[in-house]
């Protein structure tokens, strides 16, 4: 019986396009975010003729692939883009990177001239494989029809496993127009690609042996664990309560870790938390999970946590060892190494210095008390820090089902301290690539994941313009993503680096002629909403939650505000600066700080 | 200890055995060209047609974390299958081959063919008032060789890079 069905599966002759479709619809695609193009109609046709997948219709590529990251990183599945040739290509980049940089699983199949015509310097021709080659975890040119099928499941398999990735498949038009045999999705292992995901006992015992004699422990943990899926973070808690041991999440790991548990230090970092960095910088022994020590995390290096025995678990090795040497490297899962942990500490956990960690606790009370999140709200004018925790407050009051995506800057670090997350997959950022224009499209994939969820893009005025065009794919497919902005009329953390470290001379920083956003919004088929005084804030954000559809919500904020606490670049955790008036070190910023970005 | 620390150089040469496909040197290039990594010497030809395995010798220079990282970086391209240190993992042979053109006449000529013959270097092609020399050796007997041939008429120069391989009986596989 099987064996005559793998025949009949053997036997299928399709066209390209109808390959692609069918290796789509067997790796469990429903929605492709794309773009049509000359290059790529073979394929628009034949989605033409299906129901299975449904494709939404951007207003530019890099929203497509943002999308699909959004999608992704709210799912935990493979978020798909289809893009045209040359330009659908080249606009596709940033995003690219941007998921490249955030270890987000996309698929982006781009066009590409016919194979006779490639290096010809045809219409629309880009060398995207060459273009794309360090913008992905990996990418193909498909040249022979016989590997098509072939190729996109390897391509999914390399997006999703080890540490995930975008992956380019450049797909040349007579490869789509011309007939091939469809292959289902291949059950050996890759030839050359098999990450290791499993920890190593050994390492694993070393690190148990470094914690349990840790007196001031603490657990830094990132974007690896949500990349793991849900099972990831409860594993976490689970340990990080069995140890009773303070934990911090990066940007990137926020849901990780609940943020309302007490043990739950904060984001850690450039503007995270004063207790999570002074534990960073004093702890003796830390525990890396998933997280890579990029420099917002970690400061001057020469000082980073200068006294403390370090253990890094990445599913990447390069990540280990790259930026700060450490004492135990574990490869493998987060998940894995996490119930590994688990099950080691229940087996040999017994006899912490109990007294120590709880000498430790008060030091870290002690600096929780600096509350170096605390704003004032006096008077009408918005404190941004306070329009970010009403949101916050009046969505938890309403126990909807909550997705938040930011643009880059100042809105989005106020974003990550005021804005809890108790789950993973609730909180979609472009953490290392920094990608203005994030914001907007990723809500879109989330919206699109989540139809009947609140997805809010926290947006600032100068971000959102980024990627504005996409209001009309909120319009066409009703997607009710509410866009909270922050108006400062600043490029607010441009302003405040230049306040700081640029003798306040705002250099091209200021949002001249901005566009009415209530407008804006009414020309995008989407309701507008402007709020300028502080009293009415509330009613302004339960305005917009209660709108049915897509709302543009332009909250006019403190222009001058500056987001704190901030490592000044080129420093260390202990010498943050805090907001005026809060006590704490004060570092000034040295030549070489300011060469850093 | 932090990465500011750690500044001995050491010189490594590194085999990487890859699948034969193309853009493979384009994203090995490109790893090197974009994080910054030295590369003194890089080799690559095909190894195993039936398996379509190709074998990338380079030689490059870097403290050893940045070692450990260029190695590290190789590994997860997804067409890699192994990544060997030779440097480190034992004694290796590392051999390069030349192609040296030398034009005269006369006794430099003679005394071009006499070098040539203490060098153990082939000749290959011989015309009345040149020589093109076949010469394999380590680097720095190469870099000998044509220095002595810099006064006596050298021409051209040809040079593979370095090939490399571990001593003993193991070997790198797939």
């Amino acid at each position: 019986m099987s064996a005559t069905l793998k025949t009949e599966t053997e036997a299928r002759t399709m066209n390209g396009a109808e390959i692609v479709l069918q290796a789509l619809k067997d790796q469990g695609v429903e929605v492709i975010f794309g773009y049509p193009g000359g290059a790529v109609l073979p394929l628009y046709d034949a989605i033409f003729q299906q129901n299975a997948i449904r494709h939404i219709l951007v207003r530019h590529e890099q929203a497509a692939v943002h999308a699909a990251e959004g999608y992704a990183r709210s799912t935990g599945k493979v978020g798909v883009v289809l893009v045209t040739s040359g330009p659908g290509a080249t606009n596709a980049v940033t995003g690219l990177v941007d998921a490249l940089m955030d270890s987000i699983p996309v698929i982006c199949l781009t066009g590409q001239v016919p194979t006779h015509l490639i290096g010809n310097d045809a219409f629309q021709e880009a060398d995207t494989t060459g273009i794309t080659r360090p913008a992905t975890k990996h990418n193909y040119l498909v040249k022979d029809i016989g590997k098509l099928a072939s190729t996109v499941h390897e391509a999914f398999y390399v997006a999703k496993s080890g540490r995930p990735g975008p992956v380019v498949i450049d797909l040349p038009k007579d490869i789509l127009i011309g007939k091939g045999p469809y292959s289902e999705a291949p059950k050996t292992a890759h030839r050359s690609y098999r990450p290791m995901t499993e920890p190593d006992a050994g390492q694993i015992r070393a690190a148990v042996k470094l914690l349990k004699g840790a007196k001031r422990p603490v657990v830094y943990a990132g974007g690896g664990v949500i990349n793991s899926g849900p099972e990831a973070s409860r594993l976490l808690g689970e340990f990080v309560r069995m140890t009773g041991m303070p934990c911090t999440n990066t940007l990137m790991g926020l849901g990780a870790y609940p943020s309302t548990d007490p043990q739950f230090l904060g984001m850690l970092g450039m503007h995270g938390t004063f207790e999570a960095n002074l534990a960073m910088h004093g702890c003796d022994v830390m525990l890396n999970i998933g997280a890579r020590f990029d420099d917002r995390v970690t400061g001057r290096l020469n000082a980073f946590s200068p006294n403390s025995k370090k253990i890094h678990a990445d599913i990447d090795p390069s990540s280990i060892n790259k930026n700060v040497k450490v004492d135990v490297a574990i490869v493998g899962d987060a998940a894995r190494v996490l119930a590994a942990l688990v099950e080691a500490w229940r087996e040999e956990g017994a006899g912490q210095d109990r007294e120590a960690i709880a000498g430790w606790w008060r030091q870290i009370e002690g600096w929780r008390e600096t509350r170096c999140l605390q704003y004032r709200q006096e008077g009408s004018i918005i404190k941004p820090q306070h329009a970010v925790k009403r949101l916050y407050e009046i969505t938890r009051e309403m126990r909807q089902e909550t997705f938040i995506t930011t643009e880059v800057g100042q809105h989005q670090m106020w974003a990550a301290q005021y804005f809890g997350f108790d789950r993973p997959n609730r909180w979609m950022t472009s953490g290392g690539l920094g990608t203005m224009g994030y914001g907007l499209p990723a809500a879109m994939g989330v919206q699109i994941a989540h139809p009947d969820a609140l997805v809010i893009d926290i947006a600032g005025e100068a971000s959102i313009l980024m990627n504005i065009q996409e209001m009309g794919t909120l319009a066409q497919y009703r997607l009710p993503v509410k866009v909270f902005i922050l108006n400062n009329e600043y490029m607010g953390m441009v302003r405040q680096w230049q306040e700081l470290l640029h003798g306040s001379r705002y250099s091209e920083s200021y949002s001249e002629a901005l566009p009415d956003f209530v407008k804006l919004a009414d020309a995008f088929h989407a309701k507008g909403i402007r709020v300028t005084r502080a009293e009415d804030l509330d009613a302004g954000i339960r305005e917009m939650l209660a709108h049915p559809g897509p709302v543009i919500a332009d909250i006019a904020v403190a222009k001058d505000e500056n987001c704190f606490p901030m490592i000044p670049s080129g420093a260390a955790h202990n010498e943050m600066i805090l907001a005026p008036g809060q006590a704490g070190g004060v570092a000034g910023v040295t030549d070489e700080g300011k060469v850093l970005v | 200890m932090p990465a500011s620390t750690d500044t001995t150089f050491r010189n490594a040469t590194i085999a990487v055995l890859v699948e034969n496909e193309a853009g493979i040197l384009a994203r090995v290039v490109g790893l090197f060209s974009g994080r910054g990594y030295n590369i003194e010497s890089l080799t690559v030809a095909p190894v195993d047609e039936a398996r379509r395995l190709s074998r990338i010798t380079i030689v490059t220079s870097g403290t050893d974390m940045v070692i450990e990282q260029i190695k590290a970086q190789l590994d997860r391209l997804v067409p890699v299958h192994k990544v060997s240190d030779l440097t480190l993992e034992g004694p290796h042979l590392a051999r390069e081959m030349m192609l040296i053109k030398v034009a005269g006449r006369g006794e430099h000529r003679m005394e071009a063919l006499r070098l040539a013959d203490a060098f153990r270097a082939r000749v290959v092609d011989a015309t009345t008032e040149s020589f093109v020399f076949e010469m394999t050796g380590a680097g720095e007997k190469l870099d000998a060789f044509i220095e002595l041939m810099r006064p006596i008429g050298l021409t051209e120069v040809s040079r593979t890079g370095v090939v490399a391989i571990a001593r003993g009986p193991g070997g790198l596989q797939a």
